[in-house]
């Protein structure tokens, strides 16, 4: 019987049945969770009615796309989307990486361990929580800042009216949440580089900061380019999850907190219309692409062990 | 080799950016905390609080005198486990057919897993999906179907499969054992903190699951409960609804604001209680997928 089957393709396919078997389930969720959302990508150039359905909506070309395009929301928001994304990406990489730096260097103790601890704490907490704390901080009367301010004499601030203190609140709650938990990829490189560099170079009497300057940070190089890399394929995705639920659909907040993401987001629970919606979900789903697969390309091209695929 | 003057300066530094660093960190919990279990009036006379300057857990007694809480309490749970479960079993099932170069096809279905993390078909299209062709709306499944296989987890565990010797494998061979046999008696044991690890990723992810309900879920009763923590941050109606109806009293004197805090008190408790063995597997694991990349 086996050796009827002339195919080698067919004959793996047989002789190993049970292992192809066990890939099954989790391919086709995939097929029916990724995939067949893949299908729906044709919206976008149709005026969908969901009672018509997928088949039978009005195809009407390129439309969407031009009236997404003559407005100026596609602008703020991508802005908004790269804006944000760039700068957690560099203040995350720098937070991340000093706080690797200095609790190396300070060694294992009782203390820098419990340090180390608190500080990858916020990253389990959810961003509804993260947000709940916020509210705390950040309300007119009760807020804990204002509270504060008007305490010391100062003026309090209007933070859920006024747009243009987010970005750096945004950019501050991220470290809060990220940068001690991403001090940990940090930390395991620095353990990774030969300790008798650092013996010979105390030796020849470097002090403490010319070891970091001289030795961990140059030795770390391709590490940070090769994060700071991946970390570029992504920015074109929203931080939707964080962004709503520290802000959710408050308007007068939206010039600057409203992402591809949330805009996205709103648009499906508030009835807009859904093929406009999808053109502008497309739009981000190929700049995305094009990012990730370009930044995976030359993140291989430096290092051919770190693509993940 | 004793440290110089310049150096015992640089490291005091480093310990002061440290700590200050760390308090920033914990200084919220702590405050929500506190606040939580102070009397309402006082709350809002003067302010949050580190120390409740007049103590009470009425907060706390509202929360589990109404149905709100523990019903979304019970469906989270639910989601967490079951989800847990369902997909550690069919990430690791995926993963060990992936695993060691055994397949012919194993390249072409680990390229198909990776599409899905490059390229997707967007919010508008899962959304039409769930609800029009699925039907998922308002049922518990819809928290934990969509997501149920993460593509980078099955990479992640793949890995972890491949860093197991071969020679294991081939000796296990020799002296007779099967497949199933080779399952149990080595993969299983030796990839039980990778299991830990990833199903830590996953619980972690479905505790913190509040996008399903918000599109997909009318009824109350299958409010996650992160979902409800949504609804309170902006509505201060629902946590007063709980608050009078737990408290018994009038809308006045309704610890609402207490309320809130002490819902997120619950939410983050599991989490903090599992912290210490979260950290270790989460660390580990975070790791290997650093080097692994």
């Amino acid at each position: 019987m086996r050796a009827a089957i002339k195919s080698k393709g067919l004959r793996d396919l047989v002789y190993n049945r049970y292992l192809y078997l066990l890939a099954l389930p989790a391919v086709l969720f995939s097929i029916v969770f990724a995939y067949l959302p893949m299908i729906g990508v044709v919206i976008a150039f149709q005026d969908f009615n969901p009672i018509k359905g997928l088949w039978d909506s009005e195809w009407i070309g390129l439309k969407n796309f031009e009236f997404f395009f003559r407005g100026q929301d596609w602008l703020i928001i991508t802005y908004n989307t790269v804006l944000y994304n760039l700068m957690f990406i560099a203040t995350g990489t720098l937070m991340s990486l000093t706080l690797a730096i200095m609790l190396t260097e300070l060694g294992k103790n009782a203390i820098v361990r419990t340090m180390q601890s608190i500080m990858i704490l916020p990253n389990f907490i959810s961003w509804p929580i993260v947000g709940l704390f916020s509210v705390t901080f950040f309300t007119a009367d009760t807020g804990v800042i204002n509270h504060f301010l008007s305490s010391i004499g100062a003026g309090t601030i209007d933070f859920y009216t006024n747009a243009d203190v987010w970005p750096p609140i945004l950019v501050l709650m991220n470290l809060w949440k990220t940068a001690g938990f991403g001090a940990i990829v940090y930390m395991a490189a620095i353990v990774g580089i030969d300790k008798e560099m650092y013996e010979a170079a105390r030796i020849d009497g470097a002090s403490r900061l010319q070891s970091i300057f001289r030795i961990t940070l140059p030795m770390l190089k391709s590490t940070i380019v090769m994060l700071f890399l991946l970390s570029l394929g992504g920015i074109f995705g929203g931080n939707l999850d964080m962004i709503f639920s520290l802000v959710g659909d408050n308007s007068f907040l939206a010039s600057r907190t409203d992402t591809i993401d949330t805009y996205v987001f709103r648009a499906l629970r508030t009835s807009g219309s859904l093929g406009m919606t999808q053109a502008i979900s497309l739009y981000q789903s190929i700049v995305g692409f094009i990012l990730v697969v370009a930044a995976n390309k030359i993140a291989g091209k430096l290092d051919k062990d770190s693509a993940l695929f | 080799m004793k440290d110089s003057r310049f150096d015992k300066t640089l490291k005091a530094i480093f310990y002061l950016f440290a700590a200050v660093f760390a308090i920033v960190c914990l200084y919220p919990f702590l405050l929500v905390v506190g606040s939580s279990f102070t009397d309402e009036t006082t709350l809002l006379q003067d302010g949050y609080n580190l120390l409740p300057k007049a103590f009470s857990a009425a907060a706390y007694q509202a929360i589990f005198a109404t149905r709100t809480i523990p019903d979304a309490y019970l469906v989270t749970l639910f989601v967490t486990v079951v989800g847990t479960g369902l997909s550690l079993l069919a990430t690791s099932m995926a993963a060990y057919a992936l695993s060691g170069r055994r397949l012919r096809y194993a390249s072409h279905i680990a390229l198909f897993f990776y599409f899905t993390m490059l390229f997707s078909g967007g919010m508008v299209s899962s959304y039409i999906l769930t609800t029009k062709y699925l039907g998922l709306q308002n049922s518990i499944w819809v928290y934990i179907l969509p997501v149920l296989v993460s593509p980078w987890n099955m990479f992640l565990m793949r890995n972890f499969f491949n860093d197991i010797p071969k020679e294991l494998f081939e000796s296990a061979k020799l002296e007779g054992a099967g497949e199933a046999r080779i399952l149990r008696s080595i993969v299983i044991p030796l990839s039980l903190p990778a299991m830990a690890t990833i199903g830590l990723f996953y619980a972690l992810g479905y505790w913190s699951s509040w996008q399903p309900a918000m599109l997909y879920i009318d009824n109350p009763q299958l409010f996650s409960l992160q979902y409800i923590i949504m609804q309170i941050i902006r509505n201060v109606d629902m946590a007063q609804s709980i608050a009078v109806a737990g408290s018994q009293t009038a809308m006045s004197t309704a610890p609402a604001y207490t309320v809130r805090l002490a819902t997120a008190m619950v939410t983050i408790g599991p989490i903090v209680f599992l912290y210490p063995f979260l950290q270790r597997y989460f660390v580990g694991g975070l790791k290997v997928g650093a080097i692994k990349g």
